[in-house]
């Protein structure tokens, strides 16, 4: 049985009270009038040295911008500690996800070599339950006018009689509204926990069964084949919803698919780094290099997947220019462009270069720099999934909200897996491909 | 030094990989083992020296890498710029993105295919070569171990017996 350290467990709350004040700051600095947005602007304008950034401070002199767009600035800049908040919560609830839906592929494919790591992945997934209701909260507070993170929202869109109504929104509303938006999460969100708590069920069943009962192990691989069908559904449309509805003029068929691999490529880092966190503190001891090395080549193969379908995305809109499609990367290129190729780099070059050599693969201190790497540069990712839409050119990485986000719910990250690592024994039991994965080698 | 070898022959390779283990803890030196089909981890258990192939494999990606862009810069750009797609052909970086499946294409091409000539190369195979299989069953079912011949002949032969070889041969190393 692990034992939560009293180390850990003060880490990870002195991260979440550091999180804390970051948020608050945010909210506090957080303009409440137009006026004080313009203030807030000018204020940035001026501090900043660089040359172009001057330039524009000067227009703003010559109240060149209208008051509808001073009206969109103050909005930009009140999303902006709301939609630091919905990184970190998509972020870590993504984790946890991508782990459930590698767990069920285990599973369906009686894979021999992860099972003496089933613990580690249920542990991780037990932080889906607590991540996706925090993000449902997140929904239903956006849906409520808290924020303005999805601007689709906005009932003024759907007015004919208004300055503002949006044709291209109005012919979506049969799937874009609210009720029907907050239904389809709350589908997702259950059927994604009743499945990871009767998958947990049946293998701490499966540990007390006498031997030979394969009951247990059949209903196991059933209802992960159900669940798999339903989250590739599920996940595909959860993309739409939660992330790309944020940018609701704009779509790519690809989009699923593309969430999809950034979350599975970041869940497997997060089975590898929890694994050996705990192998260094003397737990789970049957786990041995070589299913390191299975973990680090699935690091490996899904970030090149990653940048497969990154670049696939990125290419045929390019290369076809339609106007409706490329705006989203003409936003991304000019607004947002640091950290846009920044994360292709940390999702790429670096697991490419760092991981390709097959003796790397086995020393965790290296696969704990990749992983390290990868999981920032996932981040990274969904930052720049969400920010644009959300806050524009506002945008500020390296800022309180952001960082104080992103360390919250770390901190609760750690807390909830960590505790659910303490409620059965880490050595699972009762599995017939025991023997094969406990004498994993390559 | 002794010209002469023992050929053991095992119709398993679970029965194959104990045996090598055994043969090289009693410090007799294997020439050669021939098998029907790859076994997973008779390398190491013979101790042979681990391959090289990755790095030349790494190489020859770098060289496809290379080549195409070179070879893109020549065609769409230097030689003959076309309009494609209101896309004018003046600038490589500009038309990069086009150009990247091309880049991954070429650099799998070269390190595929020269990976294979240089396993053949390595491994001195080549188009109407001679078998060097001792045994026309090793391409079926039976696995051979070459093992040299010095010292005690019978006290050899009795210890491969042991270790599970259904058939001895004694022959010129050729």
């Amino acid at each position: 049985m692990y034992s939560f350290s009293g180390k850990l467990k003060i880490t990870a709350i002195v991260l979440m009270v550091i999180g804390i004040l970051g948020v608050g700051w945010g909210f506090l600095n957080t303009p409440s009038t137009v006026e004080e947005a313009k203030e807030i602007v000018a204020h940035n304008s001026a501090n900043d040295s660089h040359g172009a950034a001057a330039s524009h401070g000067d227009s703003h002199a010559d109240t060149h911008h209208d008051a509808s767009h001073d009206e969109h600035v103050f909005h930009q800049l009140q999303n902006r500690p709301w939609s630091a908040i919905y990184v970190a919560i998509f972020f870590f609830m993504m984790l946890s996800l991508g782990v459930l839906a590698f767990y069920a592929i285990q599973h369906v494919a009686q894979a021999g070599w992860s099972i003496v790591l089933f613990r580690v992945m249920e542990a991780i997934t037990a932080y889906l339950p607590v991540g996706a209701v925090i993000l449902f909260v997140f929904l239903v507070l956006s849906s409520m006018h808290m924020n303005h993170v999805f601007a689709w929202m906005n009932p003024e869109l759907l007015d004919p009689s208004s300055d503002s109504f949006d044709q291209l929104l109005y012919d979506k509303k049969g799937y874009l509204n609210v009720p029907f938006f907050l239904a389809r999460a709350l589908i997702y969100i259950v059927g994604w926990i009743l499945y990871r708590r009767y998958a947990r069920k049946q293998t701490l069943a499966l540990d007390n069964a006498v031997e030979g009962n394969l009951t247990h192990y059949k209903k196991l691989m059933g209802a992960s084949a159900a669940f798999l069908v339903f989250f590739l559904i599920s996940e595909s449309m959860m993309s739409w919803d939660w992330l790309m509805s944020i940018d609701h003029h704009w779509f790519s068929t690809l989009y699923g698919w593309y969430v999809f691999a950034g979350m599975f490529v970041s869940g497997i880092t997060t089975i590898a780094l929890v694994t050996i966190y705990l192998k260094s503190k003397g737990y789970l001891e049957i786990v041995n290099d070589s299913h390191l090395h299975d973990l680090a080549k699935f690091m490996f193969g899904f970030s090149i997947f990653w940048t497969y379908l990154w670049f696939s995305q990125f290419m045929l809109i390019w290369y076809a220019n339609i106007p409706e499609e490329v705006t989203y990367y003409v936003q991304r290129f000019e607004e947002i462009r640091l950290p846009f190729f920044a994360m292709v780099v940390m999702n790429f070059v670096f697991p490419i270069l760092l991981l390709m050599n097959s003796d790397y693969k086995r020393l965790p201190w290296f696969i704990v720099i990749a992983g390290i790497v990868v999981l920032v540069g996932h981040y990274i990712d969904v930052y720049v999934l969400i920010t644009p839409g959300s806050v524009g050119d506002q945008w500020k990485f390296i800022s309180p909200e952001v960082i104080g986000s992103a360390l919250f719910f770390l901190g609760l990250f750690i807390l909830v897996v960590f505790n659910a690592l303490t409620k059965a024994p880490l050595n699972i039991k009762g599995n017939p491909f025991l023997k094969e994965s406990e004498h994993f080698h390559y | 030094m002794s010209s002469k070898v023992i050929q053991a022959m095992y119709n398993d390779d679970d029965i194959l990989m104990s045996a090598v283990k055994e043969t090289r803890a009693a410090h007799h030196h294997i020439e050669e083992v021939y098998t029907p089909f790859p076994v997973h981890g008779l390398d190491k258990a013979m101790g042979l020296a681990p391959t090289r192939i990755a790095i030349t494999a790494f190489m020859y990606g770098l060289t496809g890498l290379a080549v195409s862009i070179w070879m893109m810069n020549y065609i769409m750009i230097e030689d003959w710029p076309q309009n494609i797609g209101g896309k004018p052909s003046f600038s490589y970086i500009e038309n990069m993105p086009a150009f990247v499946p091309i880049m991954f294409e070429m650099t799998v091409f070269f390190a595929a295919h020269l990976m294979v000539i240089t396993f053949y190369m390595r491994s001195k195979l080549w188009p109407f070569k001679k078998a060097e299989n001792p045994d026309p069953r090793t391409t079926d079912d039976m696995f051979v171990m070459e093992v040299a011949l010095e010292g005690d002949e019978k006290e050899l032969t009795s210890f491969l017996e042991k270790t599970g070889a259904v058939e001895i041969k004694i022959t010129e190393k050729h």
